[in-house]
């Protein structure tokens, strides 16, 4: 039995109206994604501060993940293109200050893509995992 | 030496102002030393004629204080406003942060203003009077017996050896001749940190960043920050008004303060300027505007009144997210 192998936490916010519907999807299809990716519903991946990004970092997220509706389907019209530009200058932000950019991803999941949904957070826990764990942006007050 | 001179300015203001046509002078005024020249509201002619000053320690900038100044004023309110300012001036307009009917504006030309900690890092602590050259400054401090010439160009705020413009783009009345946008290097420091590793990086952010002592003064000038409400003073945010108690403070405070001003940050460079610690956050805002000139397209905020900032805009076509880093492979 392998003990206290290490697990990295990722934190996914994800948009009420595709992405969350996705990992639904995924789910039925009994399609596999680490359990390590928590899931934070928003009613729109626009809803995502930025400083929530942050704030996950400081709770103990090794990694966070923002997925959205493709552009071109928000069910809002147009959250998702601010998003893209937050996102972008965000995450170009936390590289410019040392923080590895692996860690933050930004990703276009629609309803029907359960597929897809399983397959990019495979992809992503395999990512952040291998980067280890959070130092440069944890904060020790909230270590478990 | 700045090309106006102060007389002129006074001379100007007192007409204004026993004219009628504004209540109040926004104006500098000599703090405890010379050096420390802090910005003032006049109503008095004699107040003016005896304590304006205008020299090469004028950095403040005044677009800010109009928010409360007008609100506070029924008449109006005469502001000197320098190049740069005159961005931030336009920017606040477009986020009608003020009414422009009760601001008179004077565009006055600047020839860049002097970092106090560099000229003190030059000749030592103790500085009693500096006199304007053509060259430079003449300096007398306690410790030396002779005035020390300093050349003006090693003194100069980082700011301004980087001037991004010496033409007004807002005013009512201009005093001397209409300057030119200037080709700066700004970005220059900010592509050398990004050709940094990234431990590199992080170390020299961590270096700059520990130094914080989140005394605010960079949020409290910045013509930007006008929130009447700002996030960092609720006490549930977990980054109120204190002392970072740990890096993740610094970082997070920094972060969240040049993603506000994202977009709107004209590059004034005042927070700099006010910074007890030195802290070059001029570095963050310039990433930001680096990167939206490269993302979207330049942008300069402030230049005309009405303009759409980059982050409450977009295109059917812009970058997606994954796609920054490329072509950038310092990793």
């Amino acid at each position: 039995m392998q003990v206290n192998k290490y697990r990295p936490l990722i934190v996914a916010f994800c948009c009420n109206w595709c992405s969350y519907a996705g990992a639904d999807l995924a789910g039925n299809n009994r399609l596999n994604y680490p359990a390590d990716v928590k899931i934070i519903r928003v009613p729109c991946s626009c809803r995502v501060n930025p400083s929530f990004v942050l704030r996950a970092f400081q709770r103990g997220a090794d990694g966070v993940i923002i997925c959205g509706c493709h552009p071109g389907d928000c069910h809002y019209t147009s959250g998702n293109y601010y998003t893209r530009r937050r996102m972008a200058l965000l995450f170009s932000m936390l590289d410019y200050l040392g923080i590895e950019r692996e860690r933050t991803r930004l990703e276009w999941v629609s309803a029907a893509e359960g597929a897809k949904f399983a397959a990019t957070m495979n992809d992503f826990a395999e990512q952040v995992a291998a980067l280890g764990e959070n130092k440069r942006l944890e904060d020790l007050r909230c270590k478990r | 030496m700045q090309k106006i001179n102060r007389d002129v300015l006074i001379d100007r203001a007192i007409s204004l102002l026993n004219s009628g046509q504004v209540s109040s002078v926004l104006g500098w005024r000599q703090g405890e030393f010379f050096y420390d020249v802090t910005p003032a509201v006049f109503t008095d002619e004699n107040d003016i004629r005896e304590n304006f000053v205008w020299n090469d320690f004028c950095g403040a900038n005044f677009s800010k204080y109009l928010v409360s100044k007008t609100k506070a004023s029924d008449g109006k309110i005469l502001v000197f406003l320098k190049p740069c300012d005159t961005y931030s001036f336009n920017q606040l307009l477009t986020e009608h942060r003020f009414d422009r009917e009760k601001v008179y504006v004077i565009g006055i030309p600047c020839e860049g203003m002097v970092d106090t900690g560099k000229l003190k890092a030059q000749v030592g602590d103790g500085l009693v009077s500096a006199q304007s050259t053509e060259e430079g400054l003449l300096v007398t401090t306690l410790y030396s017996d002779e005035p020390v010439n300093v050349d003006i160009k090693s003194v100069l705020a980082e700011r301004c050896i980087n001037c991004k413009s010496k033409k007004h783009v807002a005013y009512d009345e201009l005093l001397g001749d209409e300057g030119q946008i200037e080709d700066s290097d700004r970005f220059d420091e900010v592509a050398r940190i990004e050709a940094m590793s990234p431990d590199e990086r992080f170390a020299f952010w961590q270096g700059e960043l520990s130094r914080c002592i989140r005394c605010n003064a960079c949020r409290d000038v910045c013509p930007a920050c006008t929130c009447e409400k700002c996030v960092f003073d609720n006490p549930v945010s977990g980054v109120e008004n204190k002392a970072p108690v740990n890096s993740f403070e610094e970082k997070m405070f920094h972060i969240i303060r040049a993603f506000h001003v994202a977009g709107r940050c004209t590059d004034c460079g005042e927070c700099s300027r006010v910074c007890p610690q030195n802290i070059p956050l001029h570095l963050l805002n310039r990433k930001f505007i680096k990167d939206i000139n490269g993302f979207y397209g330049e942008y300069q905020a402030g230049e005309c009144v009405g303009s759409r900032a980059p982050l409450v805009d977009y295109n059917l076509e812009d970058l997606e997210a994954s796609d920054v880093f490329e072509g950038r492979d310092t990793q």
